[in-house]
């Protein structure tokens, strides 16, 4: 768990990050999204240390760590930046082991721990391991930055804007595989990020930023529903509210009873999947894989502020 | 392709002129004027290279160490105010003729080796000193900033990060300090340093265009094997250089 207590950072009269509190909970996901120059990559770099605050505190686990000589904190906190950052001299074994090394690990469990990842990450060892990072393409450099920044097991990742750089097809899968990978793993994240849709892909709570204040820290669905200010509300933009509202919940919370024809949808699809479905093949009604049926009246409603999908 | 095949053709002349200089008398006799000797054998040829090359070497190290450490300290935090002298000292030592350095430093020095090794030693910081510089603040920031968020020391970051990546930058730098070296080295037979500078001289003092030429000559030779020698050392080196190209 990692508890936020009234950061500031000022540089000269310039105050970047103001006053900012914000909790978030073991195996939690926080988004920090906000404009360029909102303050939201210095409150992050705030957490290793690579910035100093001016004033308040961030406890790990209930440590503050401004008790930790910052190096050993660095070295327990995952770090995954935008454009990935790979040494370019050392291999994709060496860079993913560069952690775990200065922990001083024994040869062969670093060796396991590099494989380990590199499986994890769809990058077969053999083929991998002893490459350059120039010889990777976009994506397979990237995936190799995260297993970097997981190599030494932290419990708190720290990621800025780390899929930027990606296109979009393998942004998306790439934000797959990290929602997958934190899920398995249980580590903590904090994540900036520009891309409101990021953000309510990968956010369990989402933290909007701007002008180094923190405007407001809720789950996705608060901040569409009830944006803090306009400036909230216009980051999200209102012509995606409805589609944001319906990616955040699966087709198994709002299936009911029933039968309908055609091919049939899976339970873990989002609501947006189904309704993209309901509207391309121009059926009122979706069997669900296993039995039920979602329908596009029921879709129409989850859509809306205060919808089936607000329940749980 | 040719280049490589004509170095390793100037390198194997230069080697069977050294070790048997007598057998290009025929080549050179016509430079020499009135029967004079075409080859030096005041000293022997093989033995002043030798002695050339110790002393360009000797001085290089010295200037690197020097120059390179200098460029380290400036790049740290709380020693850019020390910038502005580096820069001054190096630059003063790149711009004091190598001449002027000889006839200050034979007073306090003699004769001899010492007042060349100092007057090499001061001409060859500039280029080392600026190379490392450029090297040492052109990192990629993600790379830097990488070694820093991983929780790598300051010195970790230096030699682990930061210096592999400046190395071939560096390299560049060492590589001009010694082909200038191994040229300006020639002047300290003025004042008794064993360098091939003793043959161009003897033939100056002589008139014998031979000796002026094969002095001349064997320096060339070497400083375009070595400035080969480098290039091909800064390219095995560079990350995503030619080693990986096969």
């Amino acid at each position: 768990m990692i508890e936020i207590e009234h950061l500031t950072r000022r540089y000269g009269d310039r105050t970047v990050v103001r006053d900012v509190s914000l909790t978030v909970g073991r195996g939690q996901i926080a988004a920090l999204v906000g404009t360029s120059g909102s303050g939201k990559t210095t409150l992050l770099r705030m957490i290793n240390r690579l910035v100093q605050p001016t004033a308040g505190r961030v406890l790990i686990d209930g440590t503050d760590t401004a008790t930790v000589p910052a190096h050993l904190l660095r070295r327990r906190i995952g770090y995954a930046i935008q454009g990935h950052g790979l040494f370019p001299h050392r291999t994709v074994a060496q860079n993913i082991a560069t952690v775990p090394r200065l922990l001083g690990w024994d040869a062969a469990r670093i060796r396991a721990r590099v494989d380990e990842l590199l499986d994890l990450f769809q990058l077969p060892p053999v083929e991998f391991r002893d490459r350059l990072p120039h010889q990777l393409s976009g994506g397979q450099q990237q995936r190799v930055g995260v297993s970097r920044a997981l190599a030494a097991r932290p419990d708190l990742l720290l990621m800025d804007e780390p899929f930027g750089a990606l296109d979009p097809v393998i942004r998306a899968s790439a934000q797959a595989d990290l929602r997958r990978i934190q899920r398995e793993l249980g580590t903590t994240l904090v994540i900036v990020t520009h891309d409101i849709d990021e953000a309510m892909a990968l956010g369990d709570r989402i933290g909007v930023m701007d002008q180094g204040l923190l405007l407001q820290y809720a789950p996705p669905r608060a901040i569409l529903t009830d944006p803090a200010t306009p400036f909230v509300a216009r980051l999200i933009g209102t012509d995606q509210r409805p589609f944001h509202l319906l990616s955040l919940s699966r087709v198994a919370d709002l299936a009911t009873p029933g039968t309908a024809d055609g091919p049939p949808v899976a339970p873990d699809a989002s609501l947006r999947d189904a309704l993209a479905l309901c509207l391309w093949s121009g059926r009122g009604a979706l069997p669900v894989q296993g039995g039920g049926v979602v329908t596009l009246e029921a879709l129409r409603r989850a859509a809306r502020p205060g919808g089936a999908g607000a329940d749980p | 392709m040719i280049g490589r095949a004509a170095l390793g053709l100037a390198a194997a002349v230069l080697a069977a002129f050294l070790l048997a200089p007598e057998r290009f008398a025929p080549l050179l006799r016509p430079l020499a004027a009135n029967g004079a000797p075409p080859i030096y054998t005041q000293t022997s040829l093989l033995g002043l290279t030798l002695w050339h090359l110790a002393l360009v070497a000797a001085a290089v190290a010295a200037s690197t160490v020097v120059a390179v450490g200098l460029g380290i300290l400036v790049t740290r935090p709380g020693w850019r105010d020390v910038l502005p002298l580096a820069r001054t000292v190096t630059s003063v030592g790149q711009t004091f003729p190598p001449v002027a350095v000889l006839a200050l430093a034979v007073p306090l020095m003699g004769f001899g080796s010492g007042p060349t090794l100092l007057a090499l030693f001061l001409y060859g910081l500039l280029p080392i000193f600026e190379n490392t510089l450029a090297g040492l603040t052109g990192l990629p920031p993600a790379v830097t900033e990488a070694a820093r968020g991983m929780g790598m020391t300051p010195a970790q970051r230096l030699v682990q990060v930061e210096l592999p990546l400046a190395l071939p930058v560096i390299l560049a730098g060492v590589r001009l300090s010694a082909v200038i070296a191994l040229s300006t080295a020639t002047i300290g037979s003025t004042v008794a340093a064993r360098t091939l500078g003793e043959v161009i001289i003897a033939g100056l003092l002589s008139s014998n265009t031979a000796f002026v030429v094969q002095g001349g000559v064997v320096v060339g030779t070497l400083a375009l094997l070595i400035h080969a020698g480098f290039v091909w050392l800064e390219r095995r080196l560079a990350p995503g250089g030619p080693s990986d190209r096969r």
